[in-house]
């Protein structure tokens, strides 16, 4: 067995214990935030140990050197993209109203998002007897 | 942002796409290059519009290293953030101190900003919720300072030294 095979072999493995990790986080974690931190981040990091690792476990097996940057190629759009599947998910939980665990300290955004509507609540108000006296006029 | 000329933006485009195609077919052969090269000048054509802003300016060598430097120093907070999240998976009593904490940045670009959200999303025990111009909202596992500075100091700071370059 090759040196190539061997590291191959480990990434592989490295990225197998991160899924299950993941998983195993999908069933302790509290809420669906939560649940969401540990699903991306060891599964991205899974999937890149599984994926380059099989690049470079061909070049100790087979020989060829041809899989190895069409699995980089791959690493690379999954790392671009994965976030941005995670980020919608998140924040489609919490538009529809997906409530944070009762241990959860802080939430800034219904802060923020409290506080802008009652601005445009107070614009709204501060217009309306604009309005009035256009049309008194 | 100034304008950029559509020559610069085409070649960015091309190259990249080009870079692409030799990495996924893996080969030098003349036929897949040649055939690689005329794909990528028709479809540089056709989305340059969409695909750069910058065009051959991201390719400056203070940009390109920066680039460099922030690969490894990534890759090494990505770990690190796994290893911290598989702590609090297999810790019985499960240590979690979870909230929604707001962060400002000091990046003005689009694609900076996309750039620094991912990044957020896949180091320590941060996901982006939402961003509303310069302010991030981030669902944190293990809140340590529910203030706007401090988690801006922790969270969104050992990035943009990097991306600040990069991007801005």
């Amino acid at each position: 067995m090759s040196i190539a095979s061997i590291i191959g072999q480990a990434l592989v493995l490295f990225g197998t214990f991160f899924y299950v990790l993941s998983s195993l986080g999908l069933i302790r974690m509290p809420d669906v935030y939560n649940r969401m931190q540990t699903a991306t981040k060891s599964a991205t990091l899974g999937s890149l140990g599984v994926i380059i690792g099989v690049g470079i476990w061909a070049i100790g097996e087979v020989g060829s050197y041809s899989w190895i940057p069409k699995t980089l190629i791959v690493a690379v759009f999954l790392l671009l993209t994965n976030p941005i599947a995670a980020h919608a998910l998140i924040r489609a939980a919490y538009k529809s109203g997906v409530p944070l665990w009762e241990g959860s300290i802080v939430d800034r955004y219904k802060e923020a998002e409290s506080s802008l509507e009652r601005v445009e609540e107070i614009k709204e108000k501060l217009e309306e007897p604009s309005r009035g006296v256009e049309i008194n006029e | 942002m100034g304008e950029t000329s559509k020559i610069s933006r085409y070649l960015y485009t091309v190259l990249i796409l080009f870079i692409i195609w030799l990495f996924l077919t893996g080969s030098l052969d003349p036929q897949e290059v040649t055939i690689g090269a005329i794909f990528a000048l028709i479809v540089g054509a056709l989305t340059d519009e969409v695909f750069t802003e910058r065009g051959l300016g991201n390719l400056n060598p203070k940009r390109v290293l920066y680039f460099t430097a922030y690969i490894p120093y990534f890759l090494w907070a990505m770990i690190m953030a796994n290893l911290d999240v598989a702590y609090r998976v297999l810790h019985p009593k499960r240590p979690i101190n979870p909230g929604i904490v707001e962060c400002r940045t000091v990046l003005t670009n689009n694609v900076g900003k996309l750039a620094l959200a991912n990044s957020i999303t896949l180091t320590p025990g941060t996901i982006t919720l939402d961003v509303k111009g310069d302010r991030y909202f981030i669902h944190w596992i293990d809140v340590k300072d529910k203030s706007v500075e401090g988690a801006s100091e922790n969270i969104t700071k050992p990035f943009e030294k990097f991306l600040k370059v990069i991007f801005e």
